[in-house]
């Protein structure tokens, strides 16, 4: 290695050696980045404006494949599916997150124990939880079959198998999924507030919940923001949800653009379709993240100097 | 108030008579801890069925219900799923995946948390105007949804001879890996003071020199982080599995989805169980051990840009 007193390098250029072997460091990645995430979404969208079935080929026929997309019955069941489920999952997710952190943060006894509970469905696939929760709610086994044993016979809990159902059982694991990794950051919002303005509140009379309603709650919105995009990004990008639990079924009533995207690629060959739909899913996701890393970059900046 | 202390911040009512005051409180206690248990409850269930399930034998499960208690534990549904579960006609059980999917782990988190810690130091020391956007181009591949590049990627891996090998998947998960471990370190890092790096650098020592004696032995805590995240999700990984490998070259996550809907015959629902627990108990350790580290991964991961 080149020791490297101050001031050495490219004076000439202007470039410290420093400088220079970060950028050296950086190649490789900048390239593969470049490669395998840049000019792969690229191809992805030329491929989109092709009439390929098996393989790539590359006989342009335009937007065609956009249109016929849009035309799909089952493309519009999925996207419809897609902001069904985002909508349920980010509102169910705050709502219960934000109810079990104020909660969680009242100087519970076990409250680690508990925290771990509620954040452990984060750490394993759902491809594995996906199997307890489909016994679960497949109604010769689980819960139908639990309750009808008590003596409620007629109890019908069988949306699994349910067209118009199917995709709640989606949302019911989602939630079930996401809502402790809302609650872990709202916790981490709660203890960053300051107790001093609690402490004024309370001197001025106001009462606990009208102090979280009116003070606290307010302050965390960033965190609310936050939240809902990462919810909303989870919830576009879903596939082994519906893998494990429905296989898009029944028919096709509980399919996600993820899922529509991998049927149509891997299984029906029909890669233009495929990649039509990969391009959408691309774009929604562009649209909800790029504005929120900016901002959050910019912050940074911002609090930097 | 001080010997009411645990309930100081949730107060129902500051206005409110001392004795009613007091009683509310109880009840307002009563009702947090309900909730929280209820809740606490609900995030387990399906992890207590699942394991519950896999002990039991298939005439206990056809005769009872969900909650019924076992009789008489078995393990036989273990080692069914250890080494004689059906894929089709492929009666191997999991171990063979479960080695697979070591194999592929290890190399993969290793080699994307080597380079992410490198790419994250050059990052902090490339002063030049475009490191922001480097950096941004960089972060966004964190976020891309991969059905947008699944199709090249699809024909990349097979130029390569890498094709539904597991050499093709470290490959896949070392690349797609390397926005988030460059983003982890580049983030703690950045918080490092100037002047450690510019003193070492006044002494003589070089890019490499201060990255291996005195940055990387500082970034033991993220570089936990990092490990335990890229661990956790690459073997929690579905889609490049899925998408990528076939027969006896599946990671565990494909195998089990695989095992789970191998339709011969009568469905073994406590070996689908005994597989599924076993197929998550690598990271449920790493999460029981280690939730600290995990948590703090998701949290920067997922919110913090």
């Amino acid at each position: 290695m080149v020791p490297e007193p101050k001031g050495s390098g490219f004076p000439l250029l202007g470039i410290r050696s420093s400088t220079l072997t970060s950028l050296l460091v950086l190649l490789p990645t900048m390239i593969a980045v470049g490669v395998f995430v840049y000019a792969f979404i690229a191809w992805t969208g030329v491929i989109s404006l092709t009439s390929s079935r098996f393989v790539p080929e590359y006989n342009f026929v335009g937007l065609q494949q956009y249109g016929k997309l849009w035309n799909t019955d089952r493309w519009q069941i999925a996207v419809n599916n897609v902001w069904l489920f985002s909508g349920l999952l980010i509102g169910a997710s705050l709502a219960v997150g934000l109810l079990l952190a104020i909660f969680l943060d009242q100087k519970i006894r076990a409250e680690n124990v508990l925290r771990t509970i509620y954040l452990y469905p984060m750490a394993i696939s759902f491809i594995v939880t996906g199997i307890a929760w489909k016994w679960l709610l497949d109604p010769s086994v689980g819960i139908e079959k639990l309750v009808r044993g008590w003596g409620f016979e007629s109890f019908h809990f069988d949306w699994l198998n349910d067209p118009k159902k199917a995709i709640y059982t989606i949302v019911i694991a989602g939630f079930w999924q996401s809502s402790g990794f809302v609650m872990a950051v709202f916790l981490a919002g709660l203890r960053g507030v300051d107790s001093e303005i609690v402490k004024a509140a309370r001197i001025d009379g106001a009462s606990m919940p009208r102090i979280y309603w009116s003070i606290i709650v307010p302050i965390l919105r960033p965190v609310f923001l936050s939240v809902m995009v990462v919810l909303l990004y989870q919830a576009l990008r879903s596939f082994d949800l519906v893998v494990a639990l429905t296989k898009g079924g029944p028919g096709f009533a509980s399919d996600l653009p993820t899922t529509f995207m991998y049927n149509y690629t891997f299984s029906r060959f029909q890669l233009a379709q495929g990649a039509a739909s990969a391009m959408m899913i691309l774009l929604t996701v562009t649209a909800v993240v790029v504005p929120y890393l900016y901002s959050e970059l910019r912050n940074e900046h911002a609090g930097a100097h | 108030m001080s010997m009411l202390a645990p309930t100081e911040r949730f107060d129902l009512d500051m206005a409110r008579p001392a004795a009613t005051s007091v009683l509310w409180k109880r009840v307002g206690r009563f009702g947090i801890y309900a909730v929280l248990i209820i809740f606490a409850a609900f995030y387990l269930l399906p992890l207590l069925v699942m394991v519950a399930t896999s002990l039991r034998s298939m005439d206990e499960i056809r005769s009872g219900n969900l909650v019924s208690l076992p009789h008489a534990l078995t393990l036989q549904p273990w080692m069914d799923a250890w080494s004689a579960a059906c894929v089709g006609v492929d009666c191997i059980g999991v171990r063979h995946y479960f080695l697979n999917t070591f194999l592929m782990v290890v190399p993969a988190t290793l080699i994307s948390t080597f380079i992410g810690a490198l790419n994250g130091y050059a990052l902090t020391q490339f002063t030049f105007r475009g490191s922001k956007i480097v950096y941004a181009l960089i972060l966004f591949a964190c976020f891309t949804p991969y059905q947008g590049i699944l199709i090249p990627l699809a024909k990349a891996l097979g130029w390569l001879g890498l094709a539904g090998s597991i050499p093709g998947l470290i490959f896949t998960h070392s690349i797609y890996g390397l926005g988030f471990t460059t983003m982890f370190f580049r983030n703690y890092f950045i918080s490092v003071p100037k002047e450690l790096v510019r003193a070492a650098r006044v002494d003589g020592a070089g890019f490499f020199r201060i990255f291996f004696s005195i940055m990387l032995p500082m970034a033991l805590p993220i570089t936990v982080v990092t490990i335990i995240w890229q661990f956790t999700s690459i073997w929690n990984d579905f889609l490049f599995g899925v998408s990528f490998t076939t027969g006896q070259n599946a990671p565990i996550m494909v195998a089990l989805n695989n095992i789970v809907n191998s339709s011969t015959g009568e469905r073994l629902y406590n070996v689908d169980m005994a597989a599924a627990t076993l197929a998550a108990i690598p990271v449920l350790i790493i999460y029981f051990l280690a939730g600290k580290y995990f948590v703090r991964g998701l949290m920067a991961g997922s919110v913090k840009g």
